[in-house]
């Protein structure tokens, strides 16, 4: 199972249903999660390939982010001031060389507000609603709850996605400490309220009897926790089973999202050795899952000229015979004149020429290794899906909406 | 010796990507090499700590690597027990099954449960002397302040018990400056600068633990001064790049692309750096190492950083 997609071709099929580029995929899904490793450019991508799609595709498209740099933030509009969608205006589209057909639109998850906003859904009656809102343990737990960033980031896709207000949503998955966790974060949750651990767990406080096969249990637990804090833990427990069934309910329609056929997963890597083999787990993971893998983003790729043989030959002469280059071009420019050269004929270069001539020729032949190297490395995790989308090294940092149109018509061609 | 090597207890961190690991395992056997007895720890059990030494996998009960530097993999299940005997004297392997996963539950729901299972190992070897000095390859920059967070906030909700008092002696070691230290890696882009910057602040609002430095990896090489900048770009003109190419043989034109691509990466990671050097408070040190074009992993790499980094802290 897990190499049935790893094993398909590049281009085959492909071409015949149309689905060989990203514009397709695009075009044909209603959900597309961005994930991989961290540090590789995943909000970034996932705001380009949104911003592509508004263009091309029209219609209402969503980016939904979780954590973009500030610079990124202020260009969608994203004051910090999180979970609304906002728009991006048409002016801003315009000013940023856009001419597009459909609406941007953009969101931040904020994690305690969605668990605010979740227990307010889902608590039976208002009392419990505030008991468990004001609780110190569940103010505690909402900001850092284990994997529940995780768990957040998908039930907010699932609300907006029941809401029906967009064609399609980009979702920025959450850094993870592993990859892998926001896929099971759903059904984690509802494991969580469902199992019998946590009811053995609260049941001391339910009736004042301690089950004989508990009893170890609470003495040693007693001992490291304190009975009060213990207490603390299940009361808020107790109050958060009134939920179990909404929850539930909740976390298996999540799951059928995700598993939809209208949603696929992209996963963006850098060429990068760690970055490479996480986002190769991280196939694996979905594969077993059988969740659709619709593209392999590779970011940061290096010009492929670095690992051309003319370019190399030339870098390598450069870095050995730079003396002599340096003179020879130095008599051969003498004699073209003054326009042709410029500071070279200005300054008695001979020395600085030469370091210059060995520079590039050494830069050049360092980059080529590290081309070589990524493009090695790079290879299975290319192959293992149809659409492998490639995104040169951009020299500048991409931080407004122009800069994402570049980076999204790298992307689409 | 630099105030790096000082401190009995060292937590790294950085934002995913940035090389924590890499710095960790150098830094490491840097101390080893220094005559140290030195614990390493790899917290986010990714597996890569190991394949900077070229072990096998590492677990939680420590080995060893090499002379002087032992490493393990944290396991807070482990942990877990390890407490329980050392503690409550509990040594029933049977009965700990679902008592640790009972506990397991507890920790999901009470995040400080699970970070002091973590930390409270690393203070307890501190507590114990077993070594000179512990390095943790710790949670990334999103976790880190949770974690180092963590006895405090158990104290604060936690009056009485085992655990109370537990806490207050790792309080003891996590908040004296000559003990322990937390070091940031960050590369010079964007993001991981940005996030260390964030960080420097939320670790003095929200922990005690002490900075020591912040570490940049990946740092290219200054390819031109600007004198040769001048030379360089008048060779860019078409007939110098033509003359050029009629006395070498090959593609001179991506040659002089590809070292004004390497000239461009350069600047706009210099402006990242500059911002660092300002927005950091001035009593901490910047340490700068090497990108490295070859090898990126394995122990190759490792003592190459370890290269670096000696030259770079001046031992």
């Amino acid at each position: 199972m897990t190499a049935k997609t790893r094993t398909t071709s590049p281009g085959d099929s492909a071409s015949l249903v149309g689905l060989a580029s990203l514009d397709g995929l695009l075009a044909s899904k209603e959900i597309a999660v961005f994930c991989g490793p961290g540090g590789v450019g995943k909000t970034t991508t996932a705001a380009a390939a949104a911003l592509m799609a508004a263009a091309k595709h029209g219609g209402k498209v969503l980016v939904l982010t979780v954590d973009p740099a500030k610079r990124l933030a202020n260009a969608l509009g994203l004051s910090g001031i999180g979970n609304t969608e906002t728009k991006i205006s048409k002016a801003a589209f315009e000013a940023a060389g856009i001419s597009g057909r459909g609406e941007l639109w953009a969101a931040m998850l904020d994690t305690k507000q969605s668990w605010d906003d979740l227990i307010k859904r889902h608590a039976p009656d208002e009392e419990v609603k505030e008991r468990i809102l004001s609780n110190p343990l569940y103010q505690n737990i909402s900001g850092h709850f284990v994997q529940s960033h995780d768990y957040i980031a998908m039930e907010r896709l699932y609300e907006i996605h029941t809401e029906g207000d967009f064609d399609l949503i980009v979702v920025d998955t959450p850094p993870t400490r592993n990859a892998i966790d926001f896929l099971e974060a759903p059904e984690r949750m509802s494991d969580f309220f469902s199992s019998r651990l946590l009811r053995w767990l609260i049941a001391p406080y339910r009736s004042k009897f301690i089950n004989f096969a508990s009893r170890p249990f609470y003495q040693v637990a007693d001992r490291i926790l304190g009975t009060q804090f213990l207490g603390d833990i299940s009361e808020f427990f107790i109050l958060f089973q009134s939920m179990y069934e909404g929850f539930a309910e909740r976390a298996e329609a999540v799951s059928k999202l995700i598993q939809d056929s209208r949603t696929t997963f992209l996963v963006v890597s850098t060429l990068e050795t760690f970055p490479i083999k996480e986002a190769e787990f991280f196939v694996d993971a979905l594969l077993e899952r059988n969740l659709s893998l619709g593209a392999i983003i590779l970011n940061k790729v290096l010009p492929d000229y670095f690992r051309s043989t003319k370019a190399i030959s030339a870098a390598e002469q450069l870095d050995k015979q730079f003396d002599k280059l340096a003179n020879e071009l130095l008599g051969k420019m003498s004699g073209a004149g003054k326009d042709g050269a410029g500071v070279l004929g200005g300054l008695n270069a001979n020395g600085d020429l030469s370091r210059v001539f060995k520079e590039v020729g050494e830069s050049f032949l360092n980059f080529s290794v590290v081309a070589k190297k990524e493009a090695e490395q790079a290879k299975e995790l290319a192959l293992s899906s149809e659409i492998t989308v490639k995104i040169p090294f951009f020299d500048t940092d991409i931080y407004d909406l122009a800069g994402l149109a570049k980076l999204g018509r790298s992307m689409w061609s | 010796m630099s105030d790096l090597l000082e401190r009995k207890l060292v937590f790294i961190t950085g934002k995913g990507g940035v090389g924590k690991t890499t710095v960790s395992a150098a830094l490491a056997l840097l101390a080893a090499q220094k005559g140290k007895k030195v614990l390493v720890c790899e917290v986010d059990a990714k597996g890569d700590l190991a394949s900077f030494f070229e072990v096998d996998e590492l677990v939680f009960k420590e080995r060893q690597v090499s002379a002087g530097l032992w490493a393990m993999s944290m396991d807070t299940e482990a942990s877990l027990r390890e407490y329980l005997k050392l503690f409550l004297k509990i040594p029933l392997v049977g009965r700990i099954g679902p008592l640790a996963k009972a506990f397991d539950f507890v920790a999901t729901a009470a995040p400080g449960v699970k970070e002091i299972l973590i930390v409270g190992k690393f203070c307890w070897e501190v507590k114990e002397n077993s070594y000179d000095m512990v390095i943790v390859d710790a949670a990334a920059t999103g976790h880190i302040v949770g974690q180092l967070a963590a006895p405090q906030a158990i104290n604060n909700l936690v009056k009485v018990g085992l655990i109370r008092s537990q806490t207050d002696w790792m309080l003891d070691i996590l908040s004296d400056p000559s003990k322990t230290g937390l070091c940031i890696v960050a590369t010079p882009e964007e993001m991981p600068i940005a996030e260390t910057l964030e960080l420097v602040n939320a670790m003095g609002e929200q922990t005690t633990v002490d900075l020591i430095a912040v570490i940049v990896n990946k740092v290219l090489p200054e390819l031109f001064t600007k004198r040769e900048e001048d030379i360089f770009e008048s060779l860019c003109v078409a007939k110098a790049i033509k003359a050029l190419n009629e006395l070498l043989d090959g593609d001179v034109t991506s040659v002089l692309e590809g070292a004004s691509l390497a000239v461009k990466m350069r600047r706009s990671r210099t402006s990242h750096l500059k911002r660092l050097r300002q927005e950091l408070p001035e009593q901490y040190p910047i340490y700068y190492l090497p990108y490295m074009f070859r090898r990126t992993e394995g122990l190759r790499a490792t003592h190459q950083i370890v290269t670096a980094l000696s030259e770079e802290l001046g031992i």
